[in-house]
């Protein structure tokens, strides 16, 4: 089947797409998107999450079809002209390691900052609780996380 | 790929950004899965239902009929060698007549879509005669217990033996007990993957995530029957590898597909696979003895260690070395008999992960310890403290200490730090055991403290030849001078390439260091393991550059005519400290130095005694756990997890503060929640959600503390990092958890049901 959608802004569509095809596997095989991650494709790690029409989702859940017609914003459209504030803050506060982990856990930190421009420790580790890492022990994730907030400002 | 340019500050001491790191946030950064070229065909594994079966016939004609599928392989299409293995050549690529394991590799399928070469995989028809298993590695050896590999006298992969001081010792107080230690994943989020590319002329390109690329080259080049020249390996970005990437995954596999369909092949593995695409941390049994005085200062230690290696030995031998020649902990103990023996079973091979053969052993002693102090009552940190090595202490091995180990400082120091605030009034649930899932208020939650202190070899040990190679070369660009950096030395996560740049700024007194893409075309660097890297390629780093010194400031006193010459940052500078000419006016032409790098030699033990100086370094770290355990639930919250530990010289400490607080999550998680449920060679949860790893809601705040004691004998001072934090921070939840609960735990990971029966 085609499928056409909204990736980043621009207009995009792809031919030949098989219908048990995720919306992950769209963006990494056919779009040239490979920014978001597939860690476990099953939904538990968070690495791929993406905005559905401004809705964090973990791209691996969502059949590519159901992506039809909608908004899709992944970790490559984050970033404008600078770098934004939470991949600065990331940056910054050494709270990438491998990194495989950092695409989704920048997506569900704008999430959270967007909703809650101050959030609390626990308010933090509760939002996040559905990204994975395993390489930072989560420490210098939060310091990244409370820096963004403060430079949101 | 990490090619990468930067004019950041940042000398040895700084913490400058990773170089990558940009890349890293943008999504721009190739990992090893996110390669892709054209005419690509994707590559998946069949793999073995049973853990041990005769393989009567494969018939794959159903298979090439799928349309779309270019290939299907098995043992009897491998060109080469079907043996590869990091200790013994004892792994078939791809399974020969015989499986040993549930998930070992028996065929390949390749086809234009991953969908429809795991459909044509599923029509693969592979004739089983199911074979006896042997499941209980503690029945591994007995006389009736059938081979794993039929080739063999028995299922021993190794067995170390260590005795020294009083063969039949006796002391006034005696404790004893009996540890068990679950299954560990390495569980890193980027799954093996890689890119196959066929060059046209019989050779292959890899771009692969791993942890050595040298030794990967070797294992593939006698699968293919191909000589290095024609066997290039790259490395693609690594997300994470903690030990599982030591072994080969699909790196043969791939290029075996790539030659036979003369089209570059990805593969890619899903993470039910990844569970069975690499080695875990050997599950152990451990039955351990301590005399002592009745002030408590140990007399003698016994022993006896038993690691389920699994199918393949993997690296089960050394595991073995470390559980031996470790396995006391980093106490002064006269007399010792150490049993460490890795057999071979019909479970899922097991080897390297971070701790290797350390962190089981860590349980025990940690443990028994805290048994001992109660026993002649002592206090607990004391007692670490009393018998602690101290520079200059032998080990058991009969090695001297021969720079800082300061036990009784790290211990006390974890001691020292504030402790959480006592609960009090209403709790926000979120920090309560059960959390969010609102089990309790707090009405049956108690508190515990425990502490874990511990040891690790840094470096690879028994006479290994331990080297790294690098290039460095020096070069005027545009006006400046721009160092550029060449290892192989994986970089995984860890930092290794901003260690590589501080060296060169520091060394060469630039600010623009390239950081060439890892590759094969310069020497090998030695596996990124056994913390080792930062020690030995940064080694090899810094004397790459003192080469480079030496030449341009040879070249500078031929072309200034005269010999007091050195080199201050950017400047050519004479003994009077007259600057007597810039780097760049040297540099008409490059100046490219390659060394190869080695520490100090270690040597084989005593077959006998295991006496011997095994290793070249040790580090040393604490840690103290808090928890609150919820008793009629079981459920364990770890409230803090606070941590002290020698690391010679920071260089880079941000990074040396990430990978403490990274390896601490790891040796919680296998205290209170990662295992790899075996039963009967059958893995029962491959996937993220049955096997458990920390999240950010049950990671603690964590307090660190980094001591700086120098080792003489390293480069800059430095002792390696990574591995000690995985090693005393489990021991340490274990003792909070048993303290909380007064149960014996003798197991890990604690499972809600130790705790309420």
């Amino acid at each position: 089947m085609r499928i056409e959608l909204t990736v980043n802004g621009t207009r995009r569509e792809a031919d030949d797409v098989w219908e048990g095809e995720s919306l992950l596997y769209a963006l990494r095989e056919r779009l040239g998107l490979p920014g978001s991650k597939n860690a476990c494709e099953q939904g538990e790690c968070g690495s791929c999450t993406v905005y559905l029409d401004g809705t964090p989702v973990c791209a691996c859940l969502v059949a590519a079809g159901q992506a039809q017609g909608r908004e899709v914003t992944t970790v490559e459209g984050l970033a404008g002209e600078e770098l934004d504030p939470v991949q600065q803050a990331f940056v910054e506060k050494g709270a990438v390691q491998c990194g495989f982990c950092t695409p989704g856990f920048l997506m569900s930190t704008k999430d959270l900052l967007e909703r809650n421009p101050e959030p609390t420790d626990p308010e933090i580790r509760e939002a996040l609780a559905g990204n994975l890492c395993r390489c930072t022990g989560y420490e210098k994730i939060l310091d990244a996380v409370r820096a963004a907030a403060v430079a949101k400002r | 790929m990490t090619s990468t340019e930067t004019r950041t500050a940042g000398r040895l001491g700084d913490s400058p950004l990773r170089p990558d790191g940009t890349l890293k946030v943008t999504g721009e950064f190739a990992y090893s899965s996110d390669l892709w070229h054209d005419d690509m065909v994707w590559g998946v594994t069949l793999r073995s239902p049973h853990p041990h079966a005769r393989i009567r016939s494969i018939d794959v004609t159903e298979a090439l009929r799928v349309p779309g599928v270019s290939a299907v392989l098995t043992a009897a299409d491998v060109p080469g060698e079907n043996a590869v293995g990091l200790e013994h050549l004892d792994t078939p690529a791809l399974a020969d007549g015989v499986v040993r394991y549930q998930g070992e590799p028996v065929a390949l399928v390749a086809a234009d879509h991953p969908e429809t070469a795991r459909r044509a995989a599923k029509r693969i028809v592979v004739d089983y005669e199911v074979l006896p298993a042997v499941t209980d590695p503690r029945r591994a050896l007995d006389a009736d217990a059938p081979l794993v590999h039929a080739s063999r006298e028995d299922n021993l992969v190794r067995a170390m033996k260590i005795r020294r001081g009083d063969p039949a010792p006796t002391a006034p107080v005696v404790v004893a007990l009996d540890f068990e230690v679950g299954m560990q994943d390495q569980a890193f989020l980027g799954p093996e993957s890689g890119l196959a590319v066929p060059d046209g002329e019989g050779g292959v390109d890899l771009f692969v995530a791993t942890q050595w690329l040298h030794v990967d080259q070797g294992q593939v080049c006698r699968v293919l029957g191909l000589p290095p020249e024609q066997v290039r390996l790259t490395l693609a970005g690594v997300g994470g590898a903690f030990g599982g990437r030591e072994d080969l995954s699909m790196h043969v596999h791939a290029c075996l597909l790539a030659l036979h369909t003369g089209k570059p092949v990805k593969m890619s593995y899903a993470r039910d696979e990844s569970f069975f695409g690499h080695v875990h941390r050997h599950p152990a049994w451990l039955r351990y003895e301590f005399g002592a005085s009745e002030e408590g200062e140990l007399i003698y230690a016994k022993a006896d260690i038993l690691f389920d290696g699994g199918a393949y030995a993997s690296s089960t031998g050394a595991v073995v070395g470390n559980g031996g020649t470790l396995g006391l902990g980093p106490y002064r103990i006269p007399s010792v008999h150490v049993d460490a023996r890795g057999v071979y079973t019909n479970n899922p091979p097991c080897g390297a992960m971070r701790g290797f053969g350390c962190v089981q052993a860590a349980f025990a002693h940690e443990a028994l310890m805290d048994e001992l102090a109660d026993r002649v009552g002592v206090d607990r940190v004391e007692i670490r403290a009393r018998n602690g090595m101290v520079e200059g202490d032998l080990n058991i091995t009969g090695q001297v200490i021969d720079s800082a180990a300061p036990v009784a400082e790290l211990i006390r120091t974890v001691r020292d730090l504030p402790l959480p605030p006592e609960p009090e009034g209403e709790r926000d649930i979120r920090e309560l055991p059960g959390g969010a899932s609102n089990t309790t208020h707090g009405e049956g939650v108690v508190r515990g403290i425990g502490y874990a202190v511990t040891y690790k070899n840094v470096g690879f040990s028994e006479g290994f030849d331990d080297y790294s190679t690098a290039r460095v070369r020096l070069e005027a660009v545009a006006g400046e001078p721009v160092a550029t950096v060449h290892t192989a030395a994986a970089e995984v996560g860890q930092g290794l390439i901003t260690i590589e740049q501080q060296i060169c700024r520091t060394e060469l007194g630039v600010d623009q260091v390239v950081v060439h893409p890892k590759d094969t075309s310069v020497g090998s660097g030695g596996s990124t393991s056994a913390s080792r890297q930062t020690y030995v390629t940064g080694g090899a780093v810094k004397a790459a550059c003192e080469a480079v010194r030496t030449s341009v400031l040879r070249r500078a006193a031929a072309l200034l005519q005269r010999s007091d010459l050195r080199l201050d940052g950017d400047k050519i500078v004479a003994e009077s400290g007259e600057v007597v000419a810039g780097l760049v006016e040297v540099l008409d032409e490059p100046v490219e130095e390659t060394v190869e790098w080695r520490h100090r030699p270690t040597f084989p033990i005593d077959p006998e005694t295991g006496q011997g100086n095994a290793h070249v370094q040790y580090a040393f770290s604490a840690h103290r756990a808090v928890v609150d355990v919820d008793t009629e639930l079981g459920l364990v919250k770890v409230v803090a997890l606070d941590t002290a530990q020698d690391v010679g010289r920071a260089l880079n400490p941000d990074a040396v503060v990430g990978q403490i607080q990274g390896g601490s999550a790891q040796g919680m998680g296998l205290a209170l929640m990662e295992e790899i449920v075996v039963q009967d060679g059958h893995v029962k949860n491959p996937s993220f959600t049955d096997y458990l790893i920390p999240t950010i809601l049950d990671m603690p705040p964590m307090q660190v503390k980094v001591l700086e004691y120098a080792d003489p004998h390293a480069p800059y001072g430095v002792r390696g990092v990574g591995e000690p934090p995985t090693i005393s921070s489990g021991p340490a939840v274990a003792a909070a958890v048993r303290a909380a609960t007064g149960k014996a735990l003798r197991r890990v990971p604690i499972r809600p049901e130790h705790i309420t029966f």
